[in-house]
């Protein structure tokens, strides 16, 4: 393995949220009953024709300037024909020699720090295809042409990565910068993120790319590197063992982790492109532009870079914190309640319990169940030393709960820290008087025992007891009169 | 005889009540009930939803409404979709296609309260000069029934020619319209593409498709063009451009008009064709124009080009007759590709099937550039030679077809000499450019057409000229033997 090198490329599909679809009138919302969403135009009746989604044009768009890549003054659209039952026309409408959206880059940051930039080549607008049904259908398949129309953003990117972690990181990156942007929803169960990945291998040091396999349809981060784990093993043994890669498209079985080949006549296509003469060229000029540049919201690196910068996070940090606009709203409105100088104690929250919460109750961050106000309420409380960071993880899980604040549950469970150095002092003396034997032990010189009087301290006061205060007190105390 | 009353004197008529637009219906789904049936030229006839329709105008016009097209029957050349109707396209793949919505053409002509007597029968899929492709039957040419009326827009010639509706609509993909009209003795016109929208008119090929209107006169056909015109947003190539009040300019003098005489057209012309364009030349001359001769030197390459961005098109549009949501399905089909093989081998004739696999070749790898990029270059050219000329001229001249009309059977065998009678009028579906057929003499007693070109968007200029020809002779007001 080490004397390999990957070589990775990435064409995501990104489903553009636009209400309607990018050909036809019909609605794009997920889920309705099959063909109930198709309209004469997506089922290709005889004598219809496409008209172009302006809104689908301006989210290409939008997606171009914030990857800092050239938008195309004049595009168009291209049929790919082939014959599939899910494909109403027998061609795709799609882009083929002139894109929307030409060269641009993105940069991703892994988690040792490194920062990356992933050239992307192209993205281009192009419609998607229905659905083949075969479950609970004896001898028959079934089309659901809902899907049929849907607008795609295909995000071509250059062979950049040179392993899963740096493929994942990539895919992590656009998919937050599509969410965004507001153009695609990012789900990705529900196929509105996906992506196909080329990937090869070849001998360190070398000039030439290896010859790539396409492994299609991965529809989450861990398939991606799941697969293109298994893809590199299974190119590299090949190599190895004395024979060679075919170039073919695979797919991935996420119940076996393996990729296998699709058969080849299903990929063995002359798609015979030309332009569709149904459509005019896509004509986009500086002023459409200036207004779509005028609707970006502060982008990831942006909101990242000034999290860094203005709260002293690190770079990953600030990175993960900036995941998504959701996400950095909640984390700032945290420390807008704390106050900037609490801002680490904010990310760290936020960071760790919460985001552990969440995932757990499978929540996206708008549907917390402690809110950022709520979350500001703990982190006062343990800012000014009513509670122990320990206590505060009990108080967090009960406002998780019980959805009430941090000072209701402080308050009815008497968790509130105990700070009054007599206090602390008498269950100290307690504890020495009823441990002798660990006493005797500990002054003969078993420092060790330090943190068995300290766990003592704390059963005897429901760990209420100020932690710094007892440190103090204690290490007095065993040091004798 | 009201069949060979003008649509303006219909209109007149139908306004001041002396005829009811049922009694006119009627009138006309008479004369179909008797001719049809040795003319082959409707594929289905809708007399029940034509006497509703005609009701209905009837209330309109009772009520005080007047319309140029209100009341007064047509017929509809069977690719335009129209909602609940058989739409057969000629094929036996749509034989059982019931349209579940009108095309554009169709609802404004519907709005205007024309009347719809049935749909006109027509090559297959629009891709033949003869008629004889339909899965139908061959129509037959009123003027003598041993030969072809022209295609693919036949039906509609023919019914049109022998008074069966006082107009109907075509289509002019590289000829449609203009050929037929010529070997029928009528006016048949081909707008500019992008002025008549192209939804709900099934595909043959994208680029070059435009709906037509065959009718008496050119007077008759302004009427018509006037509704069926407009932008639509439904079809993304047509044009946001305001309508000319056809009609109302059909009376500009030609004195000044400068007309090009296509050289590339009169070389090698049949001596009795070229005597009738010359005199035709002589009446627009005796009116005031003024002729002069020019040159189009890449007209020449029209057909080959033609047929290589024509299939290229119908390849890919065709495509979604596959036997999955609508029209023929084979039999039993024991698999996907099965499935598709079988629906689309019985489904489809002999030359739609032929030009889907010229398109399909000269769009498969290694051969487009050399074929379909090549065409598209040469498409330019021509279109670039026109625009030249018409620096100069205001109109282009030339004869509409190299020959009258042609036995039935005469050409089956021989495709390439089949294409070849679209030599002249090809050029203008390549430019995009509006052009007109009108009646000019007869060559062995039948007739033949005088054919007009101009630029985008003067389909006023075409349409006055055309009607000043017609206050000048009288060709377009002969009617074939037995038809009067």
């Amino acid at each position: 393995m080490a004397d390999w090198e990957v070589v990775i490329g990435l064409e995501i599909h990104a489903q553009l949220a636009t209400r309607s679809k990018i050909f036809s009138g019909a609605a794009t919302a997920y889920g309705a009953a099959p063909n109930s969403q198709a309209s004469l135009v997506d089922l290709a009746y005889p004598g219809v024709l496409p008209v172009l989604n302006a809104e689908a044009v301006r989210m290409a768009v939008k997606f171009g300037l914030a990857i800092g890549a050239t938008v195309a003054k004049r595009s168009i659209f291209a049929r790919k024909n082939y014959f599939y039952p899910d494909l109403p026309k027998g061609y795709q409408i799609s882009q083929y020699e002139h894109p929307v959206v030409g060269k641009g880059a993105v940069t991703v940051v892994l988690e040792d720090g490194t920062v990356k930039t992933i050239g992307v080549t192209r993205a281009h607008l192009e419609e998607d295809a229905g659905k083949s049904l075969h479950e609970g259908l004896a001898n028959a398949s079934g089309i659901d042409l809902n899907r049929a129309g849907t607008p795609l953003l295909e995000i071509v990117s250059e062979p950049d990565m040179r392993s899963a972690k740096e493929a994942v990181a990539y895919m992590k990156r656009i998919h937050t910068l599509v969410r965004y942007l507001e153009i695609c929803d990012g789900n990705m169960q529900e196929g509105s993120f996906r992506c196909d990945a080329n990937v090869s291998v070849r001998r360190r040091g070398a000039a030439a790319f290896g010859t790539r396999a396409e492994i299609k349809n991965l529809n989450s981060f861990r398939f991606v590197e799941k697969a293109i784990h298994y893809e590199v093993a299974r190119q590299i043994d090949l190599i190895e063992s004395g024979g060679h890669v075919v170039q073919e498209t695979r797919l991935y079985d996420s119940d076996k982790n393996e990729t296998r080949p699709m058969r080849s006549k299903e990929e063995a296509n002359d798609y015979r492109y030309f332009p569709d003469p149904d459509l005019l060229p896509v004509e986009i000029d500086a002023a459409f532009i200036d207004a779509v540049r005028a609707t970006l919201p502060e982008l990831p690196d942006e909101k990242a870079a000034r999290f860094a910068r203005d709260f002293g996070l690190s770079a990953y940090d600030a990175g993960v914190l900036s995941a998504s606009r959701e996400l950095g709203g909640y984390f700032e409105a945290v420390v807008a309640g704390a106050g900037p100088a609490h801002a680490k104690l904010a990310a760290n929250w936020v960071m760790g319990d919460l985001s552990s919460a969440l995932n757990r109750d499978n929540l996206e961050i708008a549907a917390s169940r402690v809110s950022a106000l709520q979350l500001c309420g703990l982190l006062a409380r343990i800012a000014d030393a009513t509670i122990s960071g320990k206590i505060a993880k009990e108080v967090f899980e009960a406002m998780w709960t019980e959805g009430r604040s941090a000072d209701a549950i402080i308050e009815a469970k008497g968790l509130k820290q105990i700070t009054d150095s007599g206090a602390i002092e008498g269950v100290i003396d307690a504890v020495l008087a009823a441990n002798p034997k660990q006493l005797a032990d500990y002054r003969g010189g078993k420092d060790k025992l330090f943190g068995f009087f300290v766990g003592q301290v704390m059963k005897a006061t429901e760990g209420k007891a100020n932690p710094a205060q007892l440190n103090d007190l204690l290490k007095a105390k065993l040091a004798g009169p | 005889m009201l069949h060979q009353i003008s649509l303006g004197e219909l209109a007149d008529r139908l306004a001041s009540r002396q005829i009811s637009s049922v009694e006119l219906t009627r009138h006309y789904l008479a004369r179909i009930e008797r001719f049809n049936p040795g003319l082959n030229a409707l594929i289905t006839l809708t007399a029940e939803e034509a006497l509703r329709s005609a009701a209905a105008a009837d209330r309109r016009l009772a009520a005080g409404e007047r319309g140029r097209l209100l009341g007064i029957p047509l017929i509809h050349k069977d690719i335009f979709c129209t909602d609940g109707v058989r739409t057969s396209c000629g094929s036996r793949m749509l034989d059982n296609f019931i349209a579940p919505y009108d095309a554009t053409v169709v609802t404004n002509l519907k709005a205007a309260g024309a009347v719809m007597l049935g749909k006109a029968n027509m090559d297959e899929f629009a891709m033949g000069s003869s008629n004889e492709t339909s899965y139908y039957g061959p129509v037959k040419n009123p003027w003598d029934t041993t030969k072809v009326p022209g295609g693919s827009s036949g039906g509609s010639a023919a019914a049109c020619a022998a008074r069966l509706a006082p107009y109907s609509t075509g289509t002019d993909t590289g000829g449609s319209t203009r050929q037929p009209a010529a070997l029928t003795g009528v006016t048949g016109v081909k707008p500019t593409y992008g002025r008549v929208s192209r939804y709900g008119m099934i595909a043959f090929a994208s680029s070059l498709d435009q709906a037509g209107v065959f009718a008496r006169t050119a007077a008759d056909a302004a009427s018509v063009l006037q509704v069926m015109a407009g932008f639509d947003p439904k079809d993304s190539t047509s044009i946001d451009a305001p309508v000319p009040d056809y009609p109302a300019l059909l009376d500009a003098p030609l004195s000044g008009l400068k007309i090009g005489l296509l050289r590339e057209f009169f070389e090698g012309l049949d001596a009795r064709n070229a005597a009738l364009i010359e005199e035709s030349l002589r009446v627009l001359r005796g009116l005031g124009a003024k002729t002069v001769e020019v040159s189009l030197p890449h007209l020449p390459l029209s057909v080959p080009t033609y047929y290589v961005v024509a299939p290229a098109e119908c390849s890919s549009n065709l495509s979604r007759f596959d036997g999955v949501r609508y029209g023929y399905r084979c039999a039993a089909p024991t698999d996907l590709a099965d499935l598709y093989q079988r629906s689309r081998g019985e489904g489809f004739g002999a030359e739609v099937k032929r030009r889907i696999m010229t398109g399909t070749y000269v769009l498969s790898a290694g051969y487009f550039d050399a074929y379909y990029l090549k065409a598209q270059k040469v498409r330019r050219l021509i279109t670039e030679d026109f625009r030249a000329a018409f620096q100069t001229v205001d109109l282009l001249i030339g004869p509409t077809t190299p020959t009258p009309a042609f036995a039935i059977g005469a050409k089956m065998d021989d495709p390439v000499t089949m294409y070849l009678n679209d030599i002249y009028t090809i050029g203008a579906n390549l430019a995009g450019l509006p052009g007109l057929s009108i009646p000019c003499g007869f060559v062995d007693g039948l007739p033949m057409g005088l054919q007009l070109i101009g630029p985008h968007f003067s389909e006023a200029r075409l349409l006055g000229a055309a009607h000043q020809f017609q206050l000048a002779t009288t060709w377009h007001a002969q009617t074939p033997v037995g038809y009067e």
